[in-house]
């Protein structure tokens, strides 16, 4: 910091000393130090203006197109005229919203809960050392890094009621085996959590594992030598060390689960019923099935608003973990 | 002292019975890992089952059949090249936009700087849907839509504010005396950063061209809203449209899954270290 409000007073001071010989000199060091800023800046430039484009400009778009007519001949005329708050109104008017509200919580917590307890637990038992432990460590991550789309369909065929393999797994083993997991509107959201949290486990665990590493181990064995259990040292000594990082992932795995789209849309499509619409793919529906983008545009805000709060939960830890 | 207490207390008593309780955690892991894999193995193995017996589809595959694989590259095969020219595409941008702006953010003391790193935070946090929901009707009004070079840029929106943070924690320590020197030495600003930053840099921009190109191959949502011809249908749309059209010819579709899933597959292989430090640090950091 000091250094920027030291280089951002120099330039007042600047002309003052270099007056008199300013005719004299082709250059003189205040447009040598505007050059040379400028020059910097040309690094930086085009990042912003990509950004600019491609985060500033949708928002702002996605705020006005919230309050404009759009319809499938929009695109043919160019006419969007502003209609107010009809968009709000019919968006909050429809029940569907309130479900897809609902349910976005159901399965944000749902996918965080199972994906952090279990990603948590095989980070600690990958800290023992054991052979082969580095090659299934790294071998965990693929769920993680297959498509999205195409770990969905897998597992829609998995999960196929009559012909899928858990079923008859589990028809194998003695249990009931005619589960409807994608075509019931009972099961199917519990589908689509089991699936994220398939998808989410490799992520949890490869972050909380770093974390566990930074945990100095004299303090697990010094409480050891005191006669904790080790429930006991994990949950005084560990868990406390591991906060920052447990927030930090928690806070992306909600970032990542809140507007999810990809998986929803391979399982079921946001159906049966509309029993797996979330925020993320109502706002899909709206614009790009019903090509409504003034109503898909009103969801979009309050996914954005939704996923501000956790910026800004976010950006604080980051902050706070920085100093 | 610490050090003097362990070093003979510690290792001779868990030497008598550590062989043993390795072992154990190595099945352990490896029921885990089956556990975890099982999904993939599962793809792989509907794809080589022969037509018939998908409807009751056993455990290994009995008979090897490959014409699950024939028909997915034969309709399937020109998405896989498409996606790999968008990944690729997509790479180059995103390196190409986000490694002078990691240096310069790292290395120049800009003011407003700090802002710019607190925005790059943000912006990966914006919902992918939004954006695409604002984008199309600019990419309808330029003429971007069902383009390849449309597509690699929204892609490539994916990798750059993780590129630019990913970069930017690495080359923060690289020493001044370093990037003074090259300049001392008469090199200009660009001729430091190609010549000089960009070596010492290599890993992380690895790690960043190596995560650029997952989260564009993997992208789904960007094919699906800013196409709406089959001009430009990368492998992710194609598998998604070939699910709705086949449902039937499960070997297929599951054949050009395993298509797909292989950069992920070869990638993790290949670079296992770099995608850890990517996970990590891209999102710790």
């Amino acid at each position: 910091m000091s250094s920027t409000t030291a280089s951002a007073a120099a330039p007042p001071a600047g002309p003052k000393a270099a007056d008199a010989g300013a005719a004299s000199m082709p250059v003189n060091p205040r447009s040598a130090k505007r050059r040379r800023t400028l020059a910097q800046w040309g690094f930086i430039a085009p990042a912003v203006i990509f950004m600019a484009l491609f985060f500033g400009y949708p928002l702002v778009r996605n705020v006005v197109m919230s309050f404009q007519d759009y319809s499938p001949s929009t695109f043919f005329t160019g006419e969007a005229p502003f209609n107010g708050l009809d968009n709000w109104n019919n968006v909050f008017s429809d029940g569907l919203f309130g479900k897809a509200l609902w349910q976005t919580i159901l399965f944000t917590i749902g996918s965080l809960a199972g994906q952090f307890c279990i990603g948590l637990a095989l980070a600690v038992f990958f800290t023992r050392r054991f052979p082969l432990n580095g090659i299934l460590r790294s071998l965990i991550l693929l769920p993680w890094l297959v498509p999205m789309v195409v770990s969905g369909i897998v597992w829609r065929r998995i999960f196929d009621q009559d012909t899928g393999v858990l079923n008859s797994f589990l028809g194998t083993v003695g249990l009931p085996a005619d589960t409807p997991w994608l075509t019931s509107t009972g099961m199917a959201l519990v589908s689509v959590i089991l699936v994220n949290i398939w998808i989410g486990i490799p992520f949890n665990m490869v972050i909380l594992y770093g974390g566990l590493q930074e945990v100095p181990k004299e303090l697990n064995e010094a409480a050891a030598l005191d006669g904790a259990s080790a429930w006991r040292t994990f949950r005084s000594v560990t868990l406390p060390m591991l906060k920052p990082v447990i927030t930090v992932v928690l806070v992306l795995g909600f970032m990542s689960t809140v507007k999810i789209l990809d998986l929803v849309l391979a399982l079921t499509d946001g159906g049966p019923a509309d029993s797996t619409q979330t925020l993320g793919t109502l706002t899909y529906q709206n614009s790009f099935v019903q090509m409504d983008f003034g109503a898909g545009a009103v969801v979009g805000n309050i996914l954005i608003l939704i996923s501000a709060v956790f910026a800004v939960f976010y950006l604080r830890v980051n902050r706070n973990e920085g100093k | 002292m610490a050090t003097t207490t362990q070093i003979p207390a510690a290792p001779a008593p868990a030497a008598v019975h550590r062989p043993k309780r390795r072992w154990g955690a190595t099945v352990f892991g490896v029921v885990v890992l089956a556990v975890m894999l099982f999904p993939l193995y599962w793809m792989i193995n509907t794809a080589l089952q022969p037509d018939a017996s998908l409807v009751d589809v056993g455990p290994v595959p009995t008979g090897v059949d490959f014409s699950g694989f024939t028909s997915a590259l034969t309709e399937q095969g020109g998405n896989l090249l498409t996606s790999l020219a968008v990944a690729l595409g997509a790479v180059a941008i995103c390196l190409a936009i986000s490694a002078p702006a990691a240096y310069g953010l790292a290395q120049f003391n800009l003011r407003g700087g700090r802002t710019i790193v607190f925005g790059t935070l943000i912006t990966q946090m914006v919902p992918g849907i939004v954006i695409a929901n604002a984008l199309y009707s600019a990419y309808v009004d330029l003429g971007l839509v069902n383009s390849y070079f449309g597509l690699m840029l929204a892609d490539a929106s994916l990798g750059i504010p993780f590129a630019i943070v990913l970069m930017r924690s690495f080359m923060v320590s690289i020493p001044r005396e370093v990037i003074e020197a090259a300049e001392v030495d008469g090199a200009g600003r660009v001729r430091t950063f190609v010549q000089v930053v960009l070596p010492m840099s290599r890993n992380s921009l690895i790690t960043a061209g190596l995560f650029s190109f997952l989260y564009a191959w993997s992208d789904f949502m960007f094919a699906l809203t800013l196409n709406t011809t089959d001009d430009v249908k990368p492998i992710t749309l194609g598998i998604y449209q070939y699910i709705g059209a086949h449902v039937g010819d499960w070997g297929s579709v599951m054949a050009a899954s395993v298509l797909s899933a292989v950069p992920a597959a070869v990638l993790l292989v290949l670079s296992q270290k770099y995608i850890a430090a990517g996970i990590t640090g891209g999102s710790v950091k």
